[in-house]
């Protein structure tokens, strides 16, 4: 019997070599999204300091006040018509204390109206700048609010620091690092259990050269009678029982298939703005019929015209920069914003319309068949059913997707389900009278009440 | 034994030598089929590029790129405005209040809007001066949509721009020598007068000529010689008791129509009592159908029979050349007019101004109170005296510049040719026209006007009433409205809006400007002095000199007549051909011959046999006709179809004018024949001569049964004297059916196979259709189409029957001179005779009744229990509901319906250019309801009883948190109805109308014998024949 040495050893080294592999890939995989993490949190902590610390010295130099007051009466008066470093319905602050003197502005503050009627120059001219927008008067106001005001104010312009792009990037980063390293612990799991075959497969020609070389008779099995499959094959009952059950299960998948032909749930299109109901439905908790009017009185929700936006848009012209998430910037949302404007043709620099409309082709998301009517206000108005129940948590949703499937059966369904709301309305209490007298109801449903019918929603 | 008998398939196989026989032998397909032509071609099989192996490969290809493109779903866009009207809400319907005055139809009407779109026409049912619309008001939405509309001004057929015209126009009339004529159609707008006074002052020599295509002009000398005003009397036939008509069509568009809503409400027995009609005609119109008694005259007998009524009635001679049997009914009609006294009327068509002067002699002699002599009618002035001079004159070289207004002389005046050639010689023709039309193409200007909806405007309907019309929509091109450039012209910077408000600012009797807008109309007085002596008046018409009457019965007496003599009339489809391009007025069959798509001749039966022309149904079951040349004067018609109308008086015929246009009208909608050539010195009755021509015509007819064949459980029908006297199970008996051996009311519940649902909850809709107000009028025919996206299918499919019509007013004809007899004969006759004698209608004089019949929606409805796919089923409330998207198409519903009243989709109608219809073009389907699907190729329809509409009343209801208020509910049918034939509503609503009609005693269900209990109903037809 003769060995052979290195065949023997091959086997062993790659096995070696693969348990270093995986245990070194898994150490890799941890400490790399370790150090994303940390890097991350350093980051924030330090664009924390950073910003702390440059308001406390900008406060220190300016002797004006207490920004951090100011700051509250700045968001509580001023906010609604002026920013701090741009222009908006009235000038930007930033700066306003080297423009005019202290004591023009304490007066101006208390009454602009006064000043321009005494004819000020300074006050005229900018009443002029301005198309004769007024400012509301805060006689209420004292000079050290006003000062605490004018040292929020004057704070300089936090600069998008080097350090900040890098944590965004950092995070970013560290995010999609995470990712990487599932997929090459996979990757390795994938090659190893190759690897593993291979090494089976060679160990096991080796040791059978090894018998043939030694000239050992390795026992083969008994080969009894025939193989299983011709006995599968001869066995009519089992073919017949097999090919149903595969006939069955394909019929199965096939329906599954057909089923969901035509049925867009978690369709989830572009849109040519990126329109965020997380930020506005959630975050601020805007009434959805605040946009979508039309729910209430009307078959359709209505994509709400620009107009509605801009109520709240032509004085939110960028986002706060607490609004940016890991995957959209603080930037990338004002350019959303800046679409709006392109689009209803509003010129921000000079706060006015120019008159260049260039209207949104939304996608549709929620599609209908002609076939089928559907009226929001009977859901909305009439059985007080929550927006989300069918549109689901739109709240929560970055980019607007289709929640429900939005099939017949899907409508049926709750419509059997449903109680209908007969309490306090006029249109019901007399059938409410009728049913209970005649058969005791009390309750009943939206089918019961006809809601199944064909009619109701085909015509 | 075998029989050797011989069975022959023709007299020619008789023949044993004939080559036909042995050839058909021979040969399986009597043509060769040319399988030559396309395989016989060696070369260019050989030639072609395409190998077999290509040929599959492209097969290959194309497969599989349809089923990957099929893979993605489409994407839909949407695009909210950007900044949104107020009065705009997406999915809600908005409606403003106009008017429509094309020239020939006036009527206050209800725009409904959505998204800004007009979808359809109402009637506004705040208006008092009673002009209901009708169905060409309910149309003419569609006229708005007209893909051949003229999109802007043109000069010498080139597009400019409005600044380039108004230089070029304004320096060609500035610089013009000549007289300048305006020739409009009546406007009856006190603004529009005005401004043509001043457009008058700023160019000097301008004469203003009013012309109707369908002229009155007799009438409105008749009235003008009597009362000094160039008006129409206004007839309000609910105060008559007997009405006597001798050639007025007034049910149809006689003097500006609208007269059938008054009629309506005094046919309806109240208090056992109704009024009469006695109908002298020519044609079978409406008017006689509806009329107690009808009697069919040749125009010169009417003629007669007027003069003998005015001498009967007024005095004056009873001497008279009519034959005794005429006679006596003209004695008995003057009778009842006379014991009648305020409550009678006499009403004539006859186009003379004697005839019309007799008849405003004999209503005031009776003392009528029908007539309001203080709001006379103001929407007819054409003058046809001036229309006529203008034409020499334009012949004569004397006009220098010819403004049309609205109006198309080159096609409809009867001299056309002479007009045209009168044209050559204007130097500066302007047409205002909404078409590139026969006047437009010759004119050198041309100024694209906007349709009504479109448009700003005020209308004098009456002395008192007055109409506005605002836009309803931004215009669809570059128009500008006639009164806008007039008023550029004279150089003002005002627009017509604000020209209007100041015409009106101190008249609106103490209502603002927006009310009187919002309301669409007023009652005031005029703030431009008599229009009436503006518009159409010379000096000379207003010195006429009065009536002499003895001349008058003199000279009406003395007319001999003709062996054929012509009257030419409207049809409610097309009425003067304005809306010739309308393809919904095109496929509304006429209400008595059933025939769409088409103006034929009317003949009698004597006379068609005399002239040998011929009305065969085919193996298709399709109507054919034989064509005529007609020949007035000089003037020469050829190749006029032939229909031989029942109840057509003998030596009488008649000639629908408006059809035949060619100009600016799609290649589908140019049918039948221009009549206008006849229509001579505007004269509706003319002598006519007639010849038989070659060829056969094909009909588009929807109806060729034209008797119940003696049923009396279809249109049940009795006199007023029955009705008063007998108990209601005589004249209105419930059918029996046989249970247990006895005879039980198919009402009973045991009758049925069927449990009864519970409908005592909720709503319950029913409709109710009043046979007696019914004029057959097919305003709610077009307002169903409106409504609900009915497709027009074309003359060749209507032809096939398949129409698709969801309501249709079912004409029948009586086999003998009443309904009654009819099923008496049906009753002594033998099987083989009552055939021949009551499925064809009497040629004499027939009896006539109207049957609206859309889907009766029974509670145990057949069609229900044979869908094998359950696409049709039943809705608690009443409705019979079509799932179309469930159809497949059997069509077992359709055989298994008794009232045949659903309608399959033999093809898509939309977007299909086989159909070149309103479906087929972004414009047309401006004017779909968004509300109701349009239905596509292979799927079962029909009436769904609007339930789109009761589900939003409901829905408006529900959201208010009230109950739906009485009468509220209404359907497209019921809401056209002005008459007030159909009425619809809620049957648990104890308070409602519905719930009264139901219990009325005229009140049965159609082929209620079946037991398919519908909620439809039908109240009995009832006429007052009393003693004629």
């Amino acid at each position: 019997m003769e060995k052979v040495n290195i065949r023997h050893s091959i086997s062993k080294t790659l096995l070696f070599l693969l348990v270093v592999l995986f245990s070194f890939s898994q150490s890799f995989g941890q400490e790399k999204s370790a150090s994303g993490q940390d890097n991350g949190e350093a980051i924030q902590a330090a664009q924390e300091e950073t910003a702390g610390a440059s308001d406390t010295a900008e406060s220190a130099a300016d002797g004006l006040g207490d920004p951090a007051k100011g700051k509250e009466l700045f968001n509580s008066l001023c906010a609604s018509c002026h920013k701090r470093y741009k222009r908006s319905t009235g000038p930007a602050l930033n700066g306003v204390t080297s423009r005019h003197s202290m004591d023009w502005l304490y007066s101006w503050i208390k009454n602009s109206q006064a000043m321009i009627a005494s004819g000020d120059a300074e006050a005229v001219a900018i009443y002029e700048e301005f198309n004769q927008t007024a400012m509301t008067p805060f006689p209420q106001l004292s000079n050290e609010d006003i000062d605490n005001i004018l040292a929020y104010v004057e704070q300089p312009k936090p600069e998008p620091t080097a350090v900040v792009d890098g944590g965004a990037g950092g995070a970013s980063g560290s995010g999609s690092g995470s990712g990487v390293s599932t997929d090459i612990i996979l990757g390795v799991l994938a090659f190893v259990l190759l690897l593993l075959v291979v090494v089976l497969v060679l160990v096991n020609k080796t040791l059978n050269n090894f018998a043939a070389a030694s000239g050992v008779e390795l026992s083969k099995k008994e080969t009894s009678g025939k193989p299983i499959w011709r006995a599968f094959a001869e066995n009519q009952f089992l073919v017949i029982v097999t090919s149903i059950f595969f006939l069955l299960a394909a019929a199965y998948f096939a329906y599954g298939y057909l089923m969901q032909v035509g049925v867009d749930q978690t369709y989830q299109p572009v849109q040519p703005i990126h329109f965020s109901h997380r930020i506005h439905a959630g975050d601020n908790g805007v009434d959805c019929k605040y946009c979508h009017s039309s729910a209430r009185v009307s078959k359709t929700s209505g994509v709400p015209s620009l107009n509605v936006c801009m109520n709240c848009h032509k004085v939110i012209s960028e986002v706060a920069p607490e609004t940016a998430t890991e995957d959209f910037s603080k930037e990338f949302y004002d350019k959303e914003i800046a679409k709006l404007y392109n689009a209803v043709g509003w010129d921000a620099t000079t706060q006015s319309y120019t008159g260049e409309e260039q209207p949104v082709k939304w996608v549709r998301v929620h599609n209908l068949p002609d076939f089928a009517y559907y009226n929001h206000s009977q859901h909305v108005t009439v059985a007080g059913i929550e927006c989300q129940q069918c549109h689901g948590p739109v709240q929560e949703m970055e980019v607007l997707y289709q929640f429900a499937p939005l099939t017949m059966g899907w409508c049926i369904n709750c419509h059997r389900e449903t109680n209908v709301n007969l309490e306090g309305s006029g249109y019901y209490d007399k059938i409410h009278e009728q049913l209970s007298k005649k058969y005791g109801v009390e309750t009943l449903t939206a089918a019961q009440m006809g809601a199944t019918e064909c009619g109701k929603c085909h015509y | 034994m075998s029989s050797n008998k011989k069975y022959w398939r023709g007299v020619e196989e008789l023949n044993e030598t004939s080559p036909v026989v042995e050839k058909l032998r021979q040969n399986e397909f009597v043509e060769e089929i040319p399988t030559d032509e396309f395989l016989g071609d060696k070369e260019s099989l050989e030639s072609s590029a395409t190998s077999r192996r290509d040929f599959l490969k492209f097969v290959g290809f194309s497969t599989a790129a349809a089923s990957l493109a099929a893979c993605e779903g489409p994407v839909t866009k949407t695009i909210p405005y950007v900044v949104q009207p107020d009065r705009i809400v997406p999915g809600v319907a908005n409606y403003y209040a106009t008017t429509m005055a094309d020239g020939f139809d006036f009527a206050s009407v209800l725009v409904k809007t959505r998204e800004g779109r007009p979808i359809k026409i109402e009637s506004n049912k705040m208006a008092k001066a009673s002009l209901g619309a009708n169905a060409r008001v309910h149309a003419s939405v569609l006229s708005l949509y007209d893909n051949q509309r003229i999109k802007r001004p043109q000069i010498d057929g080139e597009d400019v721009s409005w600044e380039e015209f108004d230089r070029q126009v304004g320096n060609a009339l500035q610089n013009v020598g000549g007289q300048k004529v305006l020739l409009t159609s009546t406007m009856a707008s006190p603004s529009t007068s005005n401004l043509i006074k001043e457009f008058s002052a700023k160019y000097g020599n301008v004469k203003h000529v009013v012309y109707d295509a369908v002229s009155e002009d007799a009438a409105l000398d008749a009235y003008q010689m009597k009362y000094g005003e160039r008006a129409l009397g206004n007839y309000d036939f609910e105060k008559a008791e007997v009405i006597v008509s001798i050639g007025a069509d007034f049910l149809g568009d006689w003097q500006a129509g609208g007269n059938d809503v008054g009629y309506s409400k005094s046919r309806i027995p109240k208090n056992g009592k109704m009024s009469r009609h006695i109908q002298f005609e020519s044609n079978m119109t409406q008017t006689g159908a509806k009329a107690d008694k009808r009697v069919p005259l040749k125009p010169s007998q009417q003629k007669a029979v007027l003069a003998a009524i005015y001498g009967y009635v007024v005095g004056g001679g009873s001497k008279n050349k009519l034959s005794p049997a005429l006679d006596d009914v003209v004695v008995k009609a003057a009778r009842q007019l006379r014991s009648a006294g305020a409550g009678a009327v006499v009403v004539s068509g006859i186009p003379d101004v004697d005839a019309q002067s007799l008849v405003l002699a004999i209503n005031e002699a009776l003392g009528s109170r029908v007539m309001d002599r203080n709001n006379p009618k103001l929407i007819r002035k054409g003058n046809a005296k001036q229309v006529a001079q203008l034409v020499k004159d334009m012949n004569s070289g004397s006009v220098g510049a010819l403004l049309t207004v609205g109006v198309n002389p080159a096609f409809s005046l009867p001299n056309a040719e002479a007009f045209k050639e009168g044209m050559k010689k204007v130097e500066v023709s302007v047409a205002f026209s909404m078409k590139k039309d026969e006047t437009a193409k010759l004119s050198k200007y041309i100024a694209a006007t906007p349709h009504y909806l479109e448009s700003w405007g005020d209308v004098q309907l009456t002395k008192k009433n007055f109409s506005l019309m605002q836009p309803t929509i931004r215009p669809l091109f570059d128009t500008r409205q006639f009164q806008d450039t007039l008023l550029k012209w004279t150089g003002s910077e005002m627009n017509y809006r604000d020209y209007i408000k100041e015409t009106w600012a101190s008249n609106l009797s103490g209502r603002g400007w927006n009310q009187a807008l919002h309301d669409g109309v007023f009652e005031a007085n005029s703030p431009v002095s008599s229009i009436a002596t503006e518009e159409g008046d010379v000096a000379g018409m207003g010195t006429m000199s009065a009536p002499n009457y003895s001349s008058a019965v003199n000279n009406l007496s003395s007319d001999e007549g003709s062996e054929f003599e012509l009257s030419l009339y409207t049809k409610v489809s097309l009425g003067d051909g304005g809306q010739a391009n309308n393809p919904w007025l095109q496929e509304f069959p006429d209400p008595i011959t059933r025939v769409s798509w088409d103006n034929y001749l009317l003949i009698s039966k004597p006379d068609a046999d005399k002239l040998g022309v011929k009305n065969p149904t085919v193996s298709n079951g399709a109507l054919n006709g034989s064509y005529v040349n007609l020949k007035v004067g000089d003037a020469v018609v050829k190749n006029v179809p032939v229909i031989i109308q029942p109840g057509q008086a003998k030596g009488a015929v008649g000639l629908a004018l408006g059809y035949g246009r060619k100009e600016a009208i799609q290649k589908e909608m140019q049918v039948g024949v221009n009549a206008y050539p006849l229509y001579k010195d505007f004269s509706a009755f003319q002598n006519v001569t007639i010849e038989k021509a070659d060829g056969m015509h094909e009909f588009a007819c929807v109806q060729l049964q034209s008797t119940m064949a003696g049923r009396d459980d279809i249109v049940k029908e009795t006199t007023l004297e029955i009705f008063n006297s007998k108990d209601k199970h005589y004249w209105n008996p419930v059918p029996e059916v046989d249970y247990d051996h006895n005879e039980i009311s198919v009402r009973e519940e045991k009758a049925s196979l069927w449990k009864e649902f519970d409908r005592e909850i909720g709503h319950h809709f029913n409709l109710s259709i009043d046979l007696n107000a019914c004029t057959g009028c097919g305003a709610c025919v077009i307002a169903c189409h409106s409504e609900n996206n009915v497709p027009v299918v074309g003359k060749e499919e209507v032809r096939k029957f398949r129409d698709m019509h969801w309501l249709r007013i079912d004409r029948y004809y009586s086999s003998a001179d009443t309904f009654k007899q009819e099923q008496e004969d049906l009753e002594n006759l033998g099987a083989f005779e009552t055939y021949d004698k009551i499925e064809n209608a009497s040629y004499d004089n027939p009896e006539v009744a109207f049957q609206p019949v859309m889907c009766q929606h029974c509670n145990h409805a057949p069609c229900e229990t044979v869908c094998p796919v359950a696409a049709t089923s039943h809705g608690r409330q009443g409705q019979n509901h079509m799932a179309y998207n469930r159809c497949v198409g059997t069509r077992y519903c359709a055989n298994n319906c008794p009232y045949k009243v659903r309608r399959f989709n033999w093809f898509l109608y939309s977007e299909n250019e086989e159909f070149d219809y309103n479906m087929n073009n972004d414009l047309g389907r401006m004017v779909l309801n968004p509300d109701v699907t349009v239905r596509s190729r292979g799927v079962m329809e029909k009436c769904s009883m609007c339930i789109q509409i009761t589900q939003k009343t409901i829905l408006d209801a529900k959201r208010e948190g009230r109950e739906v208020g009485d009468d509220e509910f209404f359907t497209a049918c019921s809401r056209a109805c002005d008459q007030g034939a159909m009425t619809f509503g809620d049957i648990n609503n104890k308070d409602s109308k519905i719930v009264e009609l139901k219990e009325d005693d005229r009140m049965y269900h159609l082929l209620e014998s079946t037991g398919t209990k519908p909620n439809v109903m039908y109240q009995t037809l009832v006429k007052n024949t009393g003693d004629l």
